[in-house]
């Protein structure tokens, strides 16, 4: 056993061995341990370098509030940067790796950053990088140069270039009362709230639950703590109308009482198990919560307050309570109040030495005296710690006398020999949630701490959360709280029994001892009280800009321990109180939650997908599927050998030859019924619909009310009050909305009802000049030739004993025809089209051939109606209705939106037989590495097989004025550089004889 | 937040669409006073306090509603279909 650890004591399971690494190296600790209790088990002291300076740094704190000890865990093939060894539970196999150190921990080659530390204060950036007003480097290019050196050279852990595999969960509960926080407050809150009725859920951040009295060492009602909290956690887990959850942070306080935490469901076991969630992240509704989040010690700056072995008094206490670990051989205390008393008691129940206790007070009360003379020490009182002696593992401690009153040192400096120095700057209830919640925190200049806002919304407070230290005091209001969350008046039955505590823990407002050397307020992101003083002379006075300056509090901790000491710093300097200084208000998350947990099911496995009535078709006839929104559609059928481009253009030229067949399903259908149906659609298309036939189709665009172009697609009318309105497949959603926005919000009177029917329909769109040849072979119940079925005509009529709908139009530009059928006939339906048109030799074709017949045509799509383009841009101004207002009719023809030199459509057309590219740029300029400015851009691209070219359509400034002119294609980024000739976007059959024949 | 649908009960933001200003009124569709459409479209007074907006059921009965919500607390003070009410906001 290590010489840290002690023999007997704490909750740590001293028969099991845990083994895991370090940096590479191997150690061991127990079944209980933290990796943060087990290195210092190990007497490994440094485990990190800092931020910005790359100064060496150890464990500083035992729970969520570390900002030292950030590791890179490497766990089920996936490295997770910056969490806290005080926050993971150990478990064989662990792997943790040191961070922010090159080539490694002990000898890091950024350490030289600490000797130029005096540039790298508050503000180095914004001062050093304001590049020269002219010349190379003018502007931000200097910054540019500098920055990759920098990053590399500040920052913490490095995130990974892998996806995770891991998977994450969201759940939604809902209760009556929410308690956070499962210490013997919260305990009691949830126990008298649970006995009065109502559903409760207990979240407790850690593995268990108990707080400090899980290490404190005090006994209630006759047993000891630890044990009398084991058993009020039986008895609520044995109750129906509570859930209890450990290892679940609540990190977020939003309006209605609705309150987000992360459940660590999984990440202290070697392995998630099959089928479970890594995290699990939480949405809960509380009818009233409870606030047991209790108190996190506050450190004293002072110099050299970052040596490795520098720790908060009540993490020592925690350490030798709950691990049995004594952080050091010997070791002095640093305090402005009574906890450090009881730490250096801990110290010595566990077998450790106490080297001195260093009090700012000149006084202190009979039971800390008590606790010191049972350590062994007579405290030094009137003094302070002004410095620390050791590079990576802290060797000495400097005091000297020191007058609280006046903050002024006297005497000699002289040194103390000790390898541990435990800090303790008083207690900070921890208010975060109630901050969320709304509510400005209240300074409290008697107990030097910011208490919690009044609510302003349904929380109730108790415990250490409202200031008050003790637990009898904590016991009491745990349950006051829970019978009030239950609507019930405080009992006067006896509570549990515990000792009183005389201690006082109210600290002298003492939070900095200035000396010589760097002396820390945020460790995490290297932030020193003379940063904090720099901004002060700097202008940056209010709590936000010191904050945003400096980036005090602003790292993954969230200043959990440097908050109130910057403040108390800023206050100082500006020769204000601190509540005169402000307080930030806190934020969410209270501490890291991974992205992965928030997106939950929205990523990987269980996202959603809509899949067409012909999606296992496809996929079994070798179609590449790509991604459209949540729908999955055919890219191409590429064959044995064959690439996509290939496949595409052998289908695109099948369909020119003879025939093809590919799947519309995904198009958005609307029904649009009723009386006023034809009004409607005159007002919100910008052609008009009334005088439509029964039994024809028609092209219709429609507009934003700012006049810009929203969507096109063709509308049906299948009876006198009866439409099928088709969309784009990526606005089947939105067209929705905007039409139900209208019916509902502009035009109530119109009686018209709008049904979705895009998943109730399978359609395949037949084109080719044989599609109708096709069609003959297999349709019955109908006619179909050009008498029967003309352009835009709809016939009834069954395939193969499936009734389907057939209207005729095309956006290939050959004779076309869509069908449709009910969503269950789908592939019965597609295989007898295709057994019709085997004479033919009919051809599935993708996305990429349906793309390449369109560009060939030029018909616009997403790409083209991309939110900025107007009707005309299109030339699609004959659409505009003269006789009629309609949505966008308004604005649609302000100066800026008719000007002829707006981005209009064109084709384009490769003159060195390489591809285009989607989103290049179109020059003037024929120098590649001076452009000039882009006069457009490319919208759409495919290599032609009617024309044998590669082609595009773009859209460029002038438009049609530019025909016949040759532009240059510019594309750094995919390093292509290229002429090419704009030509009308009509390419192939631009009378339209083919799809009218 | 939580919005209480007439048709479906109190129900979570994550249900319901932001459909915008609810104290606008739209020109009369054949109006030519491109000021008059301008202000519809893009002016919004943007109140620190009460405001009236829509927002669409999305994920429910799809009715738009008219919330009156404060946008300091987000405390939502009425909620009341379009439809059915004397007149929508727009109309009026």
């Amino acid at each position: 056993m290590s010489p840290r650890r002690t023999s007997a004591g704490g909750s740590i399971d001293r028969t099991r061995t845990i083994r895991f690494t370090f940096d590479g190296e191997a150690h061991t600790g127990h079944a209980g341990d933290t990796l943060a209790s087990a290195l210092l088990a190990n007497g490994v002291s440094l485990v990190g370098r800092s931020f910005k300076y790359h100064r060496p740094r150890g464990v500083f704190s035992a729970g969520v509030d570390e900002p030292n000890a950030l590791v890179t865990i490497l766990r089920e093939g996936v490295r997770e940067p910056n969490i806290p060894a005080t926050q993971i539970e150990l478990h064989d196999g662990l792997r943790a790796e040191s961070q922010n150190r090159f080539p490694s921990l002990a000898w890091d080659f950024g350490a030289l950053n600490q000797l130029g530390g005096r540039l790298l204060g508050a503000g180095f950036y914004y001062k050093t990088f304001m590049g020269p007003v002219a010349g190379p480097l003018k502007g931000t290019r200097f910054w540019m140069m500098c920055e990759h050196v920098i990053r590399r050279a500040a920052g913490l852990g490095r995130a990974d270039y892998e996806a995770d595999p891991s998977r994450y969960e969201h759940m939604n509960a809902f209760c009556d009362v929410l308690v956070v926080g499962g210490g013997i407050a919260g305990l009691m809150a949830a126990e008298a709230a649970a006995k009065a009725g109502k559903r409760v859920i207990l979240a407790e951040q850690e593995k268990q639950t108990g707080g400090f009295a899980r290490w404190s060492g005090e006994t209630i009602d006759a047993k000891p703590a630890d044990a009398w909290a084991a058993e009020i956690t039986a008895r609520l887990s044995a109750l129906d109308n509570v859930r209890l959850l450990t290892r679940t942070a609540v990190w977020g306080y939003y309006d209605g009482n609705t309150l987000a935490a992360l459940e660590r469901v999984n990440d202290h076991v070697a392995r998630t198990p099959k089928g479970h969630p890594r995290q699990r992240h939480w949405t809960i509704r509380a009818g009233t919560v409870v606030l047991a989040t209790g108190a996190l010690e506050r450190p004293i700056v002072f110099p050299g307050n970052d040596c490795p072995g520098v720790m908060l008094a009540g993490a020592v206490r925690r350490y030798a309570g709950e691990f049995g670990v004594l952080p050091g051989e010997k070791t002095v205390l640093f305090t402005n109040n009574d906890s450090a008393y009881q730490a250096a008691a801990a110290i010595r129940r566990a077998g450790g030495h106490v080297a001195a206790i260093v009090d700012v007070r000149k006084q202190i009360g009979d039971e800390a005296t008590a606790l010191a003379t049972e350590a062994g020490v007579v405290p030094l009182t009137g003094h302070a710690i002004v410095g620390t002696k050791g590079g990576k593992a802290l060797s000495g401690a400097v005091v000297q006398a020191f007058d609280a009153d006046t903050g002024r040192l006297s005497g000699e400096a002289r040194p103390i020999d000790c390898d541990s120095l435990a800090v303790s700057g008083g207690w900070q209830p921890v208010i975060h949630l109630a901050s969320q919640a709304g509510g400005k925190p209240v300074w409290d200049a008697e107990k030097q701490a910011f208490l919690p806002p009044e609510p302003t919304q349904r929380w109730i407070g108790a415990g250490a959360f409202l200031g008050e230290t003790g637990s009898v005091e904590a016991l009491a209001s745990g349950r006051n709280a829970g019978l009030k969350s239950a609507d019930k008046r405080p009992s006067r039955a006896k509570l549990p029994e515990t000792a009183p505590s005389a201690l006082d823990l109210t600290p002298a407002p003492v939070l900095e001892i200035r000396g010589k050397g760097k002396a820390f307020v945020d460790f995490q992101h290297d932030v020193t009280a003379d940063d904090v003083r720099l901004a002060h002379r700097e202008g940056f006075v209010s709590v936000e800009h010191l904050k945003r300056y400096t980036t005090l509090g602003m790292a993954t901790d969230q200043g959990k321990t440097s908050n109130v000491p910057g403040l108390a710093i800023m206050a100082a300097a500006r020769g204000i109180e601190i509540p005169q200084a402000g307080t930030t208000r806190f934020r969410p998350p209270f501490s890291p939650v991974a992205i992965g947990a928030l997106a939950a099911e929205r990523y990987g496995d269980l996202k959603p997908e809509r899949l067409t009535p012909l999606h296992d078709w496809h996929e079994e006839h070798g179609a590449e599927m790509t991604p459209a929104g949540l729908w999955h559609r055919p890219l191409a059928y590429a064959g044995a050998g064959e690439t996509v481009e290939q496949a595409y253009i052998r289908e695109a030229s099948a369909v020119r030859r003879s025939v093809g067949l590919v799947d519309v399903s995904t198009l958005g259908k609307i029904a649009v019924k009723g009386p006023d149906a034809a009004t409607f659609l005159d007002r919100v298309y910008t052609n008009t619909f009334s005088t439509l036939k029964v039994g024809k189709a028609r092209y219709g665009l429609m507009l934003r009310e700012d006049g810009l172009v929203f969507d096109d697609g063709t509308t049906w009318r299948l009876g006198e009050t009866d439409f099928l309105m088709t969309t784009t497949t990526a606005n089947a959603g939105p067209v929705m909305q905007h039409l139900e926005y209208c019916l509902d919000i502009l035009w109530p009177d119109l009686k018209v009802h709008l049904t979705s029917v895009t998943d109730q329909w399978a359609g395949a769109a037949i084109a080719g000049p044989k599609a109708r040849a096709v069609l003959e072979r297999c349709v019955t119940g109908t006619a179909v030739d050009n008498d029967a079925l003309p352009f835009m005509g709809i016939v009834h009529g069954e395939i193969d004993g499936a009734p389907v709908m057939i209207c005729r139009l095309s956006f290939s530009g050959e004779l076309a025809y869509e069908v449709y059928c009910g969503a269950g006939h789908g592939v019965h339906v597609w295989e007898a089209l295709l057994e019709a048109g085997e004479p033919f030799g009919i051809t599935p074709y993708g996305m990429e051939a349906l793309g390449a017949l369109r560009i060939e045509k030029g018909h616009v799509t997403g790409a083209e109606i991309d939110g900025r383009t107007t009707a005309r841009d299109l030339y699609l101004d004959g659409m505009l209705s003269k006789k009629k207002s309609f949505i966008g009719s308004g604005l649609m023809d302000r100066p800026a939106l008719i000007d002829r030199n707006r981005l209009r459509l064109v084709g384009v057309v490769s003159l060195d037989g390489q591809p285009l590219g989607g989103g290049a740029h179109l020059v003037e300029s024929g120098n590649r590495d001076e452009p000039g400015d882009s006069i457009g851009h490319v919208t759409g691209y495919c290599y032609s097989p009617a024309l044998e070219k590669y082609i595009g359509l773009a859209l460029v400034k002038g438009g049609k004025t530019r025909h016949g002119t040759r532009a240059f294609l510019s594309d750094p980024l995919r390093k292509r550089f290229g002429q090419v000739e704009i030509v009308s976007h009509h390419f192939f059959d631009p009378d339209g004889e083919r799809m009218h024949g | 937040m939580l919005i209480d649908c007439p048709h479906c009960g109190p129900r979570d933001l994550a249900e319901f669409s932001y459909q915008g200003d609810a104290t606008r009124t739209r020109p009369d569709p054949a109006s030519t006073d491109t000021q008059a459409w301008l202000d519809y479209v893009y002016n919004r007074p943007n109140p620190a306090g009460r405001h009236r907006e829509y927002w669409q059921h999305t994920g429910g009965c799809r009715a738009h509603l008219v919330v009156e919500r404060d946008t300091l607390t987000h405390e939502i003070h009425a909620v009341a279909p379009v439809r059915g009410n004397a007149k929508s906001g727009d109309a009026a």
